[in-house]
C-alpha cells in the first residue's frame, strides 16, 4: 500500500513537471550527442591548462611525465596515447582517480589546483597518415 | 486560522536552520560520489522547499543561507562556501519563479531547483578553471539533478501532509 502512495504521489505530476523533465532530458541527450560527436573527431595533441592560461602543449604520441608545480603540484603522463593524472597534492584526488583519458575533448580537472589536461585535434597524426 | 506571531516564526526558523545544517552535515558522511563530484541527495533541500511552501520565499533564502554559511565554517572550507551560496542562490530563484507560476507540483519545484543547483556549481567551476571543458559533467550532472530533486520532492510532499504547522 505505502509504495503505491508513493508511486501515485509521483505520477500526480502536473503537465507542467512533465513538458520540464522532458525539456530536461532532451537537453541533456542533445550535450551527450554531441560530446560523443567531439569525441569521435581525431585526437593528437595534449594541452595543459593552469589557471585558465596554456602552460604547454605536447604530443599525444611520445611516452613523456610531465610535472606541474603552480598553485599545487601535479604530475601527469603521456603513455601509450594515453593520458594519466598520476599525482596531485590536492584534497579530494577526483583528478587521481580519474579514468585515463585518450579521445579528443576529453579532459582531467583538477579543480583545487585549477589544472586541466585536455586531448585536443592536432597535426600529428594526419602526418603520420600521409607518411604511411 | 491564527496569525503566527514573529517570535514564533523565528523560532521555528532557528529550529530549521539546524536540521537543515545537520542533513548537511550527514550527507558529508556518505559520500555518494560515483566518481563524479558534486553529486549528492540534497537533503537540505528538504527544508528548504518545506520552508518555501509554508513560510515563504524570505524565510526559505534566510534558512538556506544561513545553513550554508553554518555548515560551511564548520566543516568546509571558502571554496566550498562559495559553490554551495551560488548552486543554492540559482537554485531557489529558479524554484521561486515555478513556485509563483502555480503550474507545477511540489514535485516539479524540487527538480528544478536540484538541476539547477548543479548547473549553479558547475558554472563557478567552469569559471574557477577558466575552461569550458568541464561541461563534459552537464549531461550526468542535469540527470542527477533530476532523480534527486523528485526524490526530495516526493519527500516534501509527504513530509508537509503529515506537518501541519500553520504559519
Amino acid at each position: 500500500m505505502k509504495k503505491d502512495t508513493v508511486v501515485i504521489e509521483a505520477l500526480q505530476m502536473t503537465k507542467a513537471d512533465l513538458l520540464l523533465a522532458v525539456s530536461f532530458l532532451l537537453a541533456g541527450i542533445i550535450c551527450f550527442v554531441g560530446i560523443i560527436y567531439f569525441n569521435s573527431l581525431p585526437a593528437g595533441q595534449v594541452q595543459v591548462k593552469v589557471e585558465g592560461k596554456v602552460v604547454g602543449i605536447y604530443s599525444l604520441e611520445k611516452d613523456r611525465k610531465i610535472e606541474l608545480d603552480y598553485k599545487g603540484e601535479n604530475s601527469v603522463v603521456i603513455k601509450d596515447g594515453k593520458v594519466k593524472m598520476v599525482y596531485a597534492n590536492c584534497p579530494d584526488q577526483y583528478c587521481v582517480k580519474h579514468r585515463e583519458i585518450s579521445r579528443n575533448g576529453e579532459s582531467i580537472i583538477c579543480l583545487p589546483n585549477q589544472v586541466v589536461v585536455s586531448v585536443t585535434g592536432g597535426e600529428e597524426q594526419d602526418a603520420d597518415g600521409v607518411t604511411n | 486560522m491564527q496569525t503566527a506571531s514573529p517570535t514564533r516564526k523565528v523560532a521555528l526558523s532557528g529550529v530549521l536552520v539546524s536540521l537543515a545544517a545537520i542533513f548537511s552535515y550527514v550527507e558529508t558522511l556518505v559520500p555518494l560520489g560515483f566518481g563524479v563530484p558534486g553529486i549528492k541527495l540534497g537533503l537540505a533541500n528538504v527544508v528548504v522547499v518545506f520552508a518555501l511552501y509554508s513560510m515563504g520565499v524570505r524565510y526559505a533564502l534566510t534558512i538556506n543561507v544561513v545553513r550554508i554559511i553554518v555548515v560551511a565554517s564548520l566543516f568546509g572550507s571558502p571554496v566550498i562556501m562559495l559553490y554551495s551560496l551560488s548552486g543554492a542562490l540559482l537554485s531557489l530563484l529558479v524554484m521561486v519563479i515555478l513556485y509563483y507560476t502555480n503550474k507545477f507540483s511540489m514535485v516539479g519545484v524540487s527538480m528544478a531547483g536540484g538541476v539547477f543547483h548543479n548547473i549553479g556549481q558547475l558554472l563557478v567551476a567552469a569559471a574557477v578553471v577558466e575552461t569550458f571543458q568541464i561541461l563534459y559533467y552537464f549531461p550526468v550532472l542535469l540527470v542527477a539533478g533530476m532523480i534527486t530533486g523528485i526524490i526530495i520532492g516526493i519527500i516534501v510532499t509527504r513530509v508537509s501532509r503529515l506537518v501541519t504547522i500553520k504559519i
